[in-house]
């Protein structure tokens, strides 16, 4: 595995899996995309886009989840910088916080699911539900992603497979995990505040 | 520790190696292609001798798609559909960039394998996993997806249950393509051998990198469509569907709002990339073979690859002009008209400098060349062709006629599927160190040539006398009568075509066999897939990793021995 890495050869001199990486980001940013901007022209160019009142969308609880997502990012850089200076502990408590935190978000979501369902705001109720669940459940999903991806360097990191100078898929992971809290930094307004 | 990965019969059939998994790529969707022309065929019958039965296959049809052996319109649009669909997602795209890109991509910038093997392999079998999902809503109740491969909303929200086969079999498809465009995109980047600078790239090289850019960029916007028409379909969500609905007498239970204009923004957002990327491998692949056929350097390198990045990026504000006739405004419909025009001009550069490229050339005309060097005029006819399309004006008239066809299927089948052929040929002796058969190559492209003109020719003038597209029984409408002979005429073409590949076929595998012995570099080719033995060694491709001296096309270099002048050659 190590040797591997060492014979990799980059005409660019960044590692391939960072490329790749980001490749795949820029796709995802078309998928969000695509959705954000369906969503933004049905929201203004619809005649029967209703938009359910301020206190339906739980508001604060939502807030506290962005809170929760960007202190989590937090929580990664500190892992990756825990790791570039060698301090495995610090690394693993940190991914583990990260994944916690993750975790709390999901949470917070389904209780919101819960609530709005409740409340009459489904899946078929209107555009503005449709687009509430299809956006937000999309982006769930990412996150459950980012959790599995993180556990997986979770699992390596407790059995020291990273260094200082073998650290590239913890930064992926990193990279990856930001992807998902940006996104939710644009769907956050876009959905609740706007 | 490699020998060891070969033994096992995992590895064999789920192989990391790049050649492995681009003979996959080839194999099947030459199965796919061979497929969505078969479903044309019947097309053709009922387009010839509407109403007739089909002979022989026809009693094998159970009563939900042709009783009595005569097809029921409903089996006609789902053939429409799947035809579509199968040839261009799963037979073109696949060739062109799953089973080319994968197998002389690498080999052609001196890599040992693509950046990412098992991301490689994942994105074959995924792909087949697709295809078999698209092939198995035959079966279902209702029969296939039968709202063109277009996939239209609100028609195809109400369509039975094929059309929720098609979008997961789309999805896996799409997920497949996005996973190939990420390694295709990271392998030009990183893995090229020392020396070969982007100014030194075949240009075949260039089109799989435009085109895996396309792919990356277009395929998640319809991923995101497929998505919502799917929560369409089975959520009650109405994205695409308008309030009010009727169908079939009765109102649809929906809250409605959504617009179906959406839809067709989002897939052709996609779709219009697609085209390009249905092409462009098929432009790398004769650009490689006229520049070895003509042994001489390709005339205007650096405009072909500068037309190629235009194309790339011009082909992302054209698609509303696959919609003039949705009402859109005029001065939206300007915009996309201009874009329009302006997109054809690197098609007209890239052809004219492989046209040019053949002056004062010594020709070989070698099956591969012939392809080559036909695909110029005919592409030339598909593209030219485009042009009434792109204005607003004439588009409103040919719009929804055969004339609409015969551009696409001349841009696609006598410019894509000719090139990915001679591509075929020109390759072949890399990948199983034989040569195909000179002769029968030659009976295979002249009967081809001719059978595909035939077919499609007549489209235009139908187009312009006014027959549309689409319709199941084409005799049904008075004014169609005039050009129903030459529907017939068609259909012999196409049956003609059908026996005009059973050479390609017989050839091919009698040739992987039983043909003359190549040795490494069969064409006497500059490029670096030819430094290597054929075919290529498992894993590692070359004896030497090589070191590239020279740009890719040094023919005929005055004082040097021979006529051609490898890249990796001091």
């Amino acid at each position: 595995m190590n040797n591997a890495h060492a014979q990799e050869v980059s005409a660019t001199g960044i590692p391939s899996g960072k490329l790749g990486i980001w490749m795949f980001l820029a796709s995802e940013v078309m998928l969000f995309g695509a959705f954000i901007s369906s969503y933004v022209i049905l929201r203004t160019g619809s005649p029967l886009f209703e938009i359910p009142a301020r206190e339906m969308l739980g508001v604060p609880l939502a807030t506290l989840n962005t809170f929760v997502l960007i202190l989590s990012s937090v929580t990664m850089v500190l892992a990756l910088d825990s790791v570039q200076k060698n301090n495995q502990k610090g690394l693993s408590r940190y991914l583990l916080l990260t994944v916690l935190l993750g975790f709390v978000f999901l949470g917070v979501k389904a209780y919101e699911y819960h609530h709005k369902w409740a409340e009459g705001i489904t899946l078929s109720s209107g555009l503005f539900g449709s687009f509430y669940y299809t956006l937000t459940g999309l982006h769930a999903l990412h996150v459950v992603g980012g959790i599995v991806f993180n556990l997986y360097i979770l699992v390596n990191a407790l059995r020291g497979k990273y260094s200082s100078n073998h650290h590239e898929r913890v930064e992926y992971a990193g990279l990856y995990w930001h992807f998902v809290d940006l996104v939710w930094v644009i769907l956050f307004p876009s959905l609740y505040l706007l | 520790m490699d020998k060891h990965h070969d033994e096992s019969f995992i590895r064999k059939y789920f192989s990391l190696d790049h050649k492995i998994i681009g003979l996959q790529y080839m194999f099947t969707s030459l199965v796919f292609l061979m497929g969505g022309f078969l479903l044309v065929q019947l097309m053709r019958w009922q387009l010839a001798f509407p109403g007739r039965p089909m002979p022989f296959i026809g009693r094998f049809f159970p009563d939900t798609m042709a009783p009595g052996g005569i097809m029921l319109p409903e089996f006609y649009n789902q053939l429409g559909a799947m035809h579509g669909t199968i040839m261009v997602f799963l037979g073109i795209v696949p060739l062109g960039v799953g089973f080319f890109g994968n197998y002389f991509l690498p080999l052609q910038i001196g890599a040992r394998d693509m950046a990412f093997p098992r991301l490689n392999m994942m994105s074959y079998w995924i792909y087949l996993v697709g295809g078999l999902t698209m092939l198995s809503s035959f079966f279902m109740p209702g029969g296939a997806a039968q709202s063109g491969w277009t996939s239209y909303a609100p028609l195809s929200v109400t369509a039975p249950t094929g059309q929720t086969v098609w979008i997961i079999a789309m999805v896996l498809i799409i997920t497949s393509s996005l996973f190939g465009a990420i390694n295709f995109i990271v392998t030009t980047l990183n893995l090229r051998a020392p020396g070969l600078t982007w100014s030194r790239l075949p240009i075949f090289v260039w089109a799989q990198f435009i085109t895996a850019i396309l792919l990356l960029f277009s395929f998640p916007v319809l991923e995101a469509g497929a998505v919502l028409q799917l929560l369409d379909r089975v959520a009650g969500t109405s994205f695409f569907l308008p309030a009010g609905l009727v169908v079939d007498g009765t109102p649809l239970d929906r809250v409605g709002g959504g617009s179906p204009l959406l839809w067709q923004h989002l897939f052709w957002f996609l779709a219009h990339p697609e085209v390009y990327v249905l092409i462009l491998p098929a432009m790398g692949i004769v650009a490689e073979i006229i520049a070895n056929g003509t042994r001489k350097p390709l005339f205007g390198y650096k405009e072909i690859v500068g037309a190629l990045c235009f194309l790339g990026v011009m082909s992302f504000l054209v698609w509303a002009h696959h919609m003039f006739l949705s009402g859109m405004r005029t001065s939206l419909s300007y915009f996309f008209m201009t874009t329009t025009m302006i997109i054809s001009i690197p098609s007209v550069a890239i052809l004219t400098c492989l046209l040019l490229s053949l002056k004062g050339g010594s020709i070989r005309f070698t099956p591969p060349m012939h392809f080559a060097l036909a695909f110029l005029p005919l592409f030339g006819i598909g593209g030219l062709t485009g042009l009434p399309l792109g204005f607003t004006p004439t588009d409103i008239y040919l719009h929804d006629t055969y004339y609409v066809i015969g551009h696409f299927h001349y841009v696609v089948v006598t410019g894509s599927i000719i090139a990915l052929f001679g591509g075929i040929y020109y390759w072949f002796p890399k990948m199983f160190g034989r040569v195909m058969n000179p002769f029968w190559s030659k009976v295979h492209f002249w009967f081809t040539i001719l059978m595909m003109n035939g077919i499609f020719f007549p489209m235009f003038i139908q187009g312009m006398a006014g027959a549309q597209r689409r319709l199941y029984d084409p005799t049904a409408q008075l004014h169609n009568l005039v050009v129903q002979p030459s529907n017939v005429f068609m259909t012999y073409c196409a049956w003609g075509l059908f026996l005009a590949q059973i050479p390609f076929i017989i050839n091919f595998f009698y040739s992987m066999f039983k043909g003359k012995r190549a040795n490494e570099n069969h064409w006497e080719a500059t490029t670096l897939e030819w430094a290597c033995p054929s075919p290529p060694l498992p894993h590692k491709n070359f004896e030497k990793a090589p070191t590239v001296y020279r740009g890719p096309y040094e023919y005929s270099v005055p004082g040097h021995k021979t006529d051609f002048y490898p890249q990796n050659v001091i």
